[in-house]
């Protein structure tokens, strides 16, 4: 026996305590699937948790409709392999009034979208707890925020007034309608998400790996045309181009990075040596400063 | 995180990443806080270290030099601090809130640093950030010296178990890089945390906004010898446990997918254990022994501290979330009182007296404060006598807890040695503690069983024991209506009595003010004599202003489901003040009487009283009719 754990199962064993809590303290709890590689891990992580039995909650996925085609097969799949049990919510409003990223923005899309849907699923279903796959080390605002995240019950963030969170004692008390959102992966950064993805060998979408795709520049980003939707404006053309993705979000707001990596270990290596943070390619993260905590008061996760 | 020679990697192959990434995996961790009084530098500084270390990106380094110019106080200088201070109000206002975590590693080891708060206002946060740390680095800012927030933070460090202090004299650059003014401020930081225990404390000369010691030595401080921050930092021995330490498991969560499996999951507190080994349910005595140690991953022969797991026992043994699985020869301490050290976090100050939520890991229980035994002075750490704990204040406490809970001394073990205190209203997290050592009353003292019960006294009396609560404010008709309603059962031939506010105060409570502290303990007393009566099997009317939530609740939780009744006697406060029956409120709002209710003291109204009694225009009598009824249609008479 080592006389200390290692780094990864420190951090695994850290989120299976946290989601253990959740499950033994909410009445009805919920995890976030987004589909992209935080959320393959906390899966992973909840099968971990409560082996050999499966994870006493749902998954849910806030479907914006404009999700990478690819990412909505995977979901699928993983959902009839392992199955979870899998609830999508898509914000019906949004769709009948057209809301899209094209014509409205990544702001107005992201808010109807996301933020409103995800809070209509909160309130449909009840939630009294809702588990994300953020890390602190993705950005400022998340930086600042507790494991166990109070929402009141307007799911809205007060960032200037955060319960105190000491030692592994988490305050999981809330009142009716109030929620909390709970955070496994937030001590993980991106070199151990991807880490731990090659040692355990956790399947994820393979948007992430470099390949020969139909890419259009735009705005100073490359953004894959993935479906008809996508209109060329003038002067634009598709390119073929060996590209991947280090984040998924919605296709026309998710910059594809150019890259030969199509290996775990290629991928890592070339993290290592870059010069950008992965939310570089998030469209949505650069409308204006401060905009990561505005979209999380408004009850984004 | 990491800090790579971009150079070498960039020649790195595939095979290469592997064996690099298993030199990852065995680095230490030494999780860090800077902290120190406000404006001594504490975000510059971990901007200083995230940036000297190439954790920059280049789309963070520009967006840093478009903020700096928006929020900066350097001038034309990038500000570094901006890199973590990352909620809005905090660039605008130029401070840090709330612990922001941030991670880098060097070549020997990683780090998460918490950078907490200076304000005295967001101590809280500050705790927070210190609560799973190993080391504290101290800010002082060398043209001030050492600050009230310095002695605060370097107690509640020591207080939380931090046993490695670095006292960073920062903004050294600006004493012209004096060597007496920084030993002056080591030498009297070293005398007043004497008495602290800390293991190691380690001055260094610094300026975090111009990088001057802080990953590597400066020439501008010939005079000092030793390693710069980030040297020392990579060096420090923090786990340096002394010696192996008895097995601790609290148990989480009850894992039961079938009839077959019944597994006990939680995380490994300390110690180690192995399957045969035995172990005991902490909080009955029980022995069994461990059959299966489950994992996703394979069934596991030995799991040691820190490991999440879940174990299968021999025996079907009680364990349910909350108890322990231990050593067989070295068991905690299984009691339903304690003293412990408190930090406050509460708007409200700890009131002695009034009931909390305690939460360890796993356990919850509820739990008064039966003695502050006393505050601590942060200036010159002495003791001093205290009826509450206001805000940021730390003492220690006795604590008496409704059920016994299993834990070991703070020193002992830091995962079961804590707890944090909760507010049953709001829920807010207001207080943390470290447990000092078991109560000896509680291992003495044993509940002595007698043979008449309350069932049998209240049959006897051929009624349902109750406690009527009328609260409301003085002058409302508590008491006119308590003792129509006490004749018109007495008549019926009831067995009754009143508790009245006015005459216990000339007896049991004579000792008793009306300060905050004072009315607490008022409610306490009374509401344990109206439970002994409603055990001899009467029924009790309480007419008593009672004007806290939190005490009402309490008084509620003491009695059985069913036995209280709260009666709010709703008049409206111009109304009291007209009929003043004792002239009080005039004397209150002329100023003769302190902490009266209504007036200069507040009434938290029953949010959901079991009998909402208006009485504006009503006679009393019909008051008491209709409480009557009530009673008789739920079987009380």
């Amino acid at each position: 026996m080592p006389k200390a754990l290692s780094h990864l199962k420190r951090l695994e064993a850290e989120s299976i305590h946290i989601m253990r809590e959740v499950a033994a303290t909410f009445s009805k709890p919920v995890m976030l699937y987004s589909i992209g590689k935080d959320s393959s891990v906390l899966l992973h992580l909840a099968l971990k948790a409560f082996y050999p039995a499966k994870p006493p909650f749902p998954f849910l996925h806030v479907d914006t409709t404009w999700k990478f085609r690819e990412m909505i097969a995977f979901r699928d799949r993983m959902a009839a392999e392992l199955g979870f049990d899998l609830l999508v919510h898509v914000n019906e409003e949004g769709v009948r009034d057209g809301i899209n990223p094209f014509d409205h923005g990544s702001n107005i899309h992201t808010h109807v979208m996301k933020t409103v849907a995800l809070r209509q699923a909160l309130d449909k279903y009840g939630f009294d707890a809702a588990f994300g796959g953020a890390r602190r080390d993705e950005e400022k605002s998340r930086a600042k925020e507790r494991i166990f995240s109070f929402r009141n019950a307007g799911h809205a963030w007060d960032p200037k007034n955060q319960r105190p969170e000491m030692w592994k004692i988490y305050n999981t008390r809330v009142a009716k309608d109030e929620s909390i959102r709970v955070f496994p992966l937030s001590n993980w950064t991106e070199l151990d998400i991807w880490q731990y993805i090659l040692q355990e060998k956790i399947p994820i979408v393979p948007l992430y790996f470099a390949q020969r795709r139909p890419v259009v520049s735009r705005d100073g980003m490359l953004i894959l045309v993935d479906d008809e939707r996508m209109k060329l404006l003038p002067g634009e053309m598709v390119e073929e181009r060996m590209v991947r993705f280090r984040t998924l979000g919605c296709y026309p707001l998710t910059g594809a990075i150019e890259s030969n990596a199509s290996t775990l270990e290629e991928i890592v290596a070339e993290m290592l040596i870059s010069r950008t943070s992965e939310r570089q390619g998030r469209l949505i993260d650069r409308d204006e400063a401060g905009s990561m905590e505005k979209k999380k008061r408004e009850g984004y996760f | 995180m990491f800090n790579v020679d971009d150079s070498a990697l960039a020649e790195t192959e595939a095979p290469g990443i592997r064996s690099y990434l298993a030199g990852q995996e065995n680095k230490t961790l030494l999780r860090f806080l800077t902290c120190g009084s406000v404006d001594d530098g504490k975000s510059t500084l971990i901007g200083r270290l995230l940036f000297d270390t190439k954790l920059i990106f280049e789309d963070q380094l520009a967006a840093l030099e478009q903020d700096s110019r928006r929020h900066g106080t350097n001038g034309e200088d990038i500000d570094l601090a901006l890199l973590v201070d990352g909620l809005e109000a905090e660039r605008e206002q130029g401070i840090t809130i709330d612990v922001a975590y941030r991670f880098f590693a060097t070549a020997k080891r990683k780090f998460i640093v918490a950078d907490t708060p200076g304000h005295e206002q967001y101590t809280r946060n500050m705790a927070t950030g210190a609560s799973t740390a190993d080391l504290a680095v101290v800010l002082v800012d060398a043209r001030q010296g050492i600050l009230p927030q310095t002695r605060r933070h370097s107690i509640i460090a020591s207080l939380l178990g931090i046993r490695h202090i670095v006292l960073a004299v920062n903004k050294i650059d600006l004493v012209d890089f004096d060597a007496d003014v920084f030993e002056r401020i080591a030498a009297e930081y070293r005398s007043f945390v004497a008495d602290l225990g800390f293991r190691t404390v380690v001055p260094i000369p610094m300026s975090a906004r111009h990088g001057d010691n802080v990953t590597r030595g400066s020439d501008n401080t010939p005079w000092y010898s030793g390693p710069s921050l980030l040297e020392h930092l990579e060096v420090v021995d923090n786990e340096a446990a002394p010696g192996p330490r008895p097995f601790r498991f609290p148990v989480q969560y009850v894992n039961r997918p079938n009839h077959e499996f019944r597994g006990f999951a939680g995380t490994v507190a300390s110690g180690a254990i192995g399957i045969g080994d035995e172990v005991v349910v902490a909080k009955s005595g029980r022995r069994t022994r461990v059959k299966r140690i489950v994992t996703y991953d394979g069934d596991l022969e030995r799991a040691c501290e820190g490991q999440a797991v879940t174990l299968v026992l021999q025996d079907e043994v009680e364990v349910s979330r909350g108890n322990m699985l231990v050593a067989a020869d070295a068991r905690p301490a299984v009691a339903d009182q304690f003293a412990a050290n408190v930090v406050w976090f509460g708007e409200q100050a700890l009131l002695p007296g009034r009931m909390y939520l305690l939460r360890t890991e796993t356990d919850e229980v509820s739990a008064t404060v039966s003695h502050l035994k006393h505050r601590v002075n942060i200036g010159n750490f002495a003791r001093e006598a205290a009826k509450s704990l206001e805000l940021n204040e730390v003492g220690v406490c006795n604590f008496s807890l409704q059920a016994p809970i299993a834990f070991d001394p703070f020193e002992e073990n830091r995962t079961t040695g804590s707890f944090i205190l909760i507010d049953r209203l709001t829920n807010a997290t207001v207080g943390a503690g470290m447990i000092l050592h078991p109560l000896r009353r509680a291992a003495n003292i044993h509940w002595q069983a007698l043979d008449v019960s309350k069932a049998s006294r209240a049959a006897m009396k051929h009624q349902k024991p109750a406690v009527l609560w009328f609260t409301g404010l003085s002058g409302s008709g508590k008491s006119t209506i308590a003792n129509l309603l006490e004749k018109k059962l007495h008549a019926a031939g009831r067995h009754t009595y009143i508790l009245d506010g006015d005459n216990v105060r000339h007896g049991l409570n004579r000792d008793l003010g009306f300060t905050e502290e004072d009315r607490v303990e008022n409610i306490r007393r009374v509401a344990e004599v109206a439970r002994l009566m409603a055990d001899a099997g009467l029924i009790v009317f309480v007419s008593f202003i009672s004007p806290f939530r939190a005490e009402r609740r309490m008084a509620r939780d003491l009695m059985e489901d069913g036995e209280f009744v709260e009666v709010f006697v709703d008049t409206p406060f111009e109304e009291c003040a007209k009929r003043d029956p004792k002239g009080l409120y005039a004397r209150a709002l002329r100023g003769e009487i302190k902490n009266f209710t209504g007036v200069d003291s507040p009434y938290e109204p029953p949010e959901k009283a079991d009998i909402h009694l208006r009485t504006l225009g009503r006679a009393p009598e019909d008051i008491a009719d209709e409480v009557e009824e009530w009673l008789r249609e739920r079987g009380y008479c």
